[in-house]
């Protein structure tokens, strides 16, 4: 039986958390993630966890906790915001190089400096190569659904990988919706209980986390985590449709809507997503052949549905909301024209928007198509970037 | 006196950035005017001062100062602080935080700034909460008292930051309460004048996040309470550890000369490069180009 909620997107995350009840759970006050443990600390106060629960003096810490309770075999969870992950930093990598499936609401919010409390994405871009799986949500509904799903992919086996479920700040995290949520016994049948393959409390076998490891065996150890990464491909679309069995939702890598004969594609992630869905409607009326690709899983990366939605496009607008300074468009561009090469001849637009928090809109979101309607056929040079709701 | 106040106003940025971010009965503008006195007293050069902040609500207090600022990140205002001061050590160098900036995520800055005895003045403004982000429980958070993450009472003991301050080797140490006006232009001046390392703990209150949760009636409680909890060192002398409960002691809790961390760095620079022998020509040529650049600095600055 589901129970439909209202909720906002942090209390989803934390009503995800209170159905798996992870042994540990660590955490850091940031806005705007700060509710999210809040309304969490509120399920301990009132016994409705049996979560250990540890307040540290900082991120670095949080992750660090986190790190050594799940290298003893616990299920552990945290959760941050830009500068807070910016401060996790070197223990992020190291909770991936030492396969500990901790999963991780990351609410994104706009680095420093200036700063800037309000939703980008250059506190999770910055964070794509160290080896986190990363599924971006588009509204509660998503958040409280892919924390679920997280810890099933994380603890996988064939992944062992730690998981960063993201939602957009204020815009996602701050407003409230309405959701569907499992019952009690279903989530908890879902998440079943963790075992850990090493622990360092079994001290009848006893078991080394991440020492000294150079020129001998840490290449190798490289690889492992790379295979691992890309048994997740596989694991994220099995649980995926393992979870819409139970919920009637299924997910898959990305979610491609209204693509199959689309002339015309815009490709985004999190709540933007919701706003364009309404224009693809509202242009469909029209008659406009025009889709949304919505990329779920950023890491790994979804070459093959990227490829299906993308098949028929004459142009395609890639809308990220972080800048890779320096480089050709924003990570997300890089990425799609890295998956097409060599493909065919669709024209690639950048456009970057929203950066700290800048609005977007259904008419933006128009203008992006009415563009790309002038441009298919044209060649965009890489580095070529187009702003949205910017000034001057 | 209204002459006082138009002084003490003129340290303040243009109105624009007023009325400030902080709640209604909130200490800090308490401590935002009596900054701003000192400085006006003690004629401050405002391109000569740098007022610095991490992140909180103590952190927005250089937002309104007309002095140089530098709002940073949450826990290293000492250390951007350092730099400043070591890039130009003319500057006036004051930083602003509070408990949860200073002593928990800024924590190890802090105790290696008091160490070191660098010249800089250093105001924590302890409202015993994580005030901005909904009153979580901080390392000053007394023991047994709650907080949004403590709603049954804190389960840890807290920091008594003058005696962190003091045993990691600050050499001006003082406490006082926003309650304690008068006092605290007394002790902050007394503080930017030190040369060495100065902390001044400004017990304050959080009537929306502490107060509240603490069966405080309002910020006027909170206030009384800080005047009827604060004793002053020599009161403190005379009282048995029975009186003493539930107290904290207000005043100057060290004061002492030691040797200023760039005075020293001078002093040895200008040893080492007596004479002729070419390491040393090396190192004067090394210092010149430092100089140099401070001289570049300090013209963008101006």
């Amino acid at each position: 039986m589901a129970r439909r909620l209202t909720l906002t997107g942090n209390d989803a995350a934390a009503e995800a958390m209170r159905q798996i009840d992870p042994d540990v759970v660590t955490c850091f006050p940031i806005t705007p993630q700060t509710e999210l443990m809040h309304k969490f600390a509120e399920f301990v106060a009132d016994g409705d966890v049996k979560a250990e629960m540890v307040l540290v003096e900082s991120e670095h810490s949080a992750m660090s906790a986190a790190v050594g309770a799940a290298s003893a075999g616990a299920r552990v969870m945290t959760a941050t915001s830009a500068n807070g992950l910016a401060l996790m930093w070197e223990i992020v990598y190291i909770a991936a190089s030492n396969r500990l499936p901790i999963v991780m609401p990351v609410v994104n919010r706009a680095l420093s400096g200036p700063i800037n409390i309000h939703c980008d994405h250059s506190d999770t871009m910055g964070c794509r190569d160290t080896g986190w799986i990363q599924l971006y949500s588009e509204n509660a509904q998503e958040v409280y659904d892919n924390v679920l799903q997280g810890i099933l992919i994380a603890e996988n086996p064939e992944v062992l990988l730690p998981v960063m479920v993201t939602f957009d700040g204020f815009i996602i995290s701050h407003t409230v919706e309405v959701l569907d949520a499992l019952d009690d016994k279903d989530a908890r049948d879902w998440v079943g209980d963790y075992k850990s393959t090493y622990s360092l409390l079994n001290t009848d076998e006893p078991a080394t986390f991440g020492p000294l490891d150079l020129q001998d065996y840490y290449f190798e150890h490289k690889r492992q985590q790379i295979e691992g990464m890309n048994n997740a491909t596989g694991v994220i679309k099995s649980v995926g449709e393992a979870y819409g069995k139970l919920s009637g939702r299924a997910y898959g890598m990305t979610e491609n809507y209204m693509t199959d004969d689309a002339d015309y594609v815009v490709v985004a992630l999190g709540s933007t997503c919701g706003t364009a869905k309404v224009v693809v409607d509202e242009m469909r009326a029209e008659g406009k052949r025009v889709g949304l690709l919505k990329i779920r899983s950023f890491r790994p990366f979804p070459h093959a549905e990227i490829l299906a939605g993308l098949a028929s496009a004459k142009a395609v607008g890639v809308l990220d909301r972080s800048v890779s300074f320096g480089a050709p468009g924003g990570p997300v561009h890089k990425e799609i024209l890295a998956a097409l090469s060599g493909t065919g001849d669709a024209t690639v637009v950048n456009y970057l928007y929203g950066l700290g928090g800048r609005d977007i809109s259904l008419d933006h979101i128009r203008t992006v198509f009415e563009e790309l309607e002038t441009l298919a056929g044209k060649t965009i040079p890489a580095d070529e970037v187009r702003f949205i709701g910017l000034r001057g | 006196m209204s002459q006082a106040i138009e002084r003490a106003r003129t340290y303040l940025k243009p109105l624009k950035k007023l009325p400030t971010v902080w709640c209604g009965g909130c200490g800090l503008g308490v401590v935002l005017s009596s900054l701003t006195r000192v400085m006006a007293e003690m004629g401050l050069d405002k391109n000569k001062t740098a007022t610095i902040s991490g992140i909180g609500c103590t952190g927005r207090l250089p937002t309104y100062i007309d002095t140089n600022t530098l709002h940073t990140t949450h826990g290293r205002a000492l250390g951007f602080a350092t730099g400043v001061k070591l890039a130009n050590p003319e500057l006036t160098v004051i930083t602003a935080m509070g408990d949860g900036d200073s002593v928990a995520i800024g924590g190890n800055h802090f105790i290696h700034a008091c160490r070191r005895n660098i010249d800089i003045t250093a105001i924590i403004v302890n409202n015993c909460i994580y005030g901005m982000t909904g009153g979580q429980y901080s390392p000053t958070t007394p023991h047994g008292k709650r907080g949004t993450t403590a709603p049954y009472g804190n389960v840890e003991y807290e920091f008594d930051i003058v005696s962190l301050a003091a045993g990691a080797g600050a050499t001006f140490v003082a406490r006082t309460t926003v309650y304690h006006v008068r006092e605290l232009d007394k002790l902050l001046e007394r503080a930017i004048r030190h040369r060495g390392f100065s902390v001044v703990e400004v017990v304050s209150n959080c009537y929306t996040s502490y107060g509240r949760l603490n069966k405080f009636s309002g910020p006027v409680d909170m206030f009384k309470w800080m005047k009827e909890s604060a004793v002053t060192v020599k009161q403190a002398g005379e009282m048995s550890p029975e009186e003493l409960e539930g107290k904290f002691i207000r005043g100057i809790h060290v004061e002492k000369d030691q040797p200023e961390f760039i005075d020293v760095y001078d002093k040895l620079a200008q040893d080492l490069t007596k004479g002729p022998s070419t390491v040393n020509q090396k190192l004067r040529a090394t210092i010149e180009g430092y100089e140099q650049l401070g001289d570049k600095l300090k013209a963008g600055i101006g």
